[in-house]
């Protein structure tokens, strides 16, 4: 309810993924492009990733991101997309999940 | 992702101007949309689909599948006259996710005690919209019965191609706006987009139902954005003159 008419570009992951590739680094970019059930945050969020492992924004609700973190380092560095699935968390099928019930995917791809 | 389509798609979000990555989820490639491309086919009437809602999403098409990813600018409404209507309309409109501002030259109308948590100017719209220029993703409430202070408004409402302009005003009051408005050089298509007597008809009575009447108005505006007259919902009619005079 908060909403600005105006972007928060401090924290705004698009802006900063520009930022970061006006400065010379490797930038990849997650998104949420699919949920199911209650999924903490709508398709289309975004989390960028620098080849650091440093990020902004959010594809959950804080459960998965370590993991699209981690694969994000290995889309930039192979430059291949890939698309991540979560689902509820259990260790038979995945080592983070999504304790809220909901499964989302997320592609992650390369900047540039 | 481009940079290039990140550039264009960050330009256009700083713009408030809406806009679409499409992502082909196949081969990665994609390109940015800007509201009135013409795009064939299922992924252009699935595009349309997304400028309307906002919502992002996959579509299949051309036996492939792409990523709609919408980025809409912020919906807001302004509304001229701090007047007792504003009161109500003011923390509705913000409830709905529509942020408000109040703009009236009156101080006496115009103060903080009387819109607590609104971002108010006490200064001629002429002065507020020169430093913050209406664009087509806001609305336009014209409350004070004013000449003075709504005509400069409504105009530049209809040359930003503001989503919503409504005009407080029985339909005797709205004649006599119109001719003001063609004086200004608006032009009759033009004038013909502006609610007037405003609201929806709901037979709203009180200040606060009126603002109620409004919101709905302005959103059922929004939310209709670019379908034809055919496709879109029956044409609002609008409350009774007896609140308006």
């Amino acid at each position: 309810m908060e909403n600005s008419i105006y972007l928060d570009e401090a924290r705004d992951p698009l802006i900063i993924a520009e930022g970061w590739m006006k400065d010379g680094k490797d930038v990849a970019i997650a998104t949420v492009v699919e949920t199911w059930g209650s999924a903490p945050r709508p398709v289309g969020s975004h989390l960028v990733i620098d080849a650091d492992g440093n990020f902004h924004g959010s594809v959950s609700g804080g459960c998965v991101e370590g993991a699209v973190v981690s694969e994000a380092i290995d889309v930039i560095d192979g430059g291949k997309a890939r698309m991540l699935e979560f689902g509820v968390a259990d260790e038979t099928a995945w080592q983070v999940g999504l304790s809220c019930g909901g499964r989302i995917k997320v592609y992650v791809e390369r900047l540039g | 992702m481009d940079p290039y389509a990140l550039k264009t798609l960050n330009a256009e979000r700083r713009a408030r101007r809406a806009a679409i990555l499409v992502t082909d989820l196949g081969d990665g490639r994609d390109r940015i949309v800007r509201e009135g491309d013409q795009v064939a086919g299922d992924l252009g009437a699935a595009i349309a689909r997304a400028f309307r809602t906002g919502n992002s999403g996959s579509v299949e098409a051309e036996g492939r599948t792409f990523f709609l990813n919408a980025h809409l600018p912020q919906p807001r409404l302004v509304v001229i006259g701090a007047v007792h209507i504003s009161q109500a309309l003011a923390p509705m409109a913000k409830i709905a996710g529509y942020p408000v501002e109040i703009i009236d030259p009156r101080t006496a109308f115009a103060t903080p005690d009387r819109f607590p948590d609104v971002a108010l100017h006490a200064e001629w719209p002429e002065d507020v919209l020169k430093r913050q220029p209406l664009d087509s993703y806001t609305a336009l409430a014209a409350v004070t019965h004013d000449p003075k202070v709504d005509d400069f408004a409504l105009k530049a409402a209809l040359d930003a191609n503001c989503f919503y302009v409504g005009a407080l005003g029985s339909r005797k009051t709205h004649a006599k706006r119109v001719e003001r408005l063609l004086a200004l050089g608006a032009s009759a298509d033009q004038i013909a987009r502006i609610h007037a007597p405003i609201g929806l008809d709901i037979g709203a009575a009180s200040p606060a139902e009126i603002a109620v009447a409004v919101l709905a108005q302005a959103i059922n505006a929004f939310r209709s954005r670019g379908l034809d007259a055919s496709a879109s919902a029956p044409k609002s009619k609008s409350i009774s003159e007896k609140h308006d005079a």
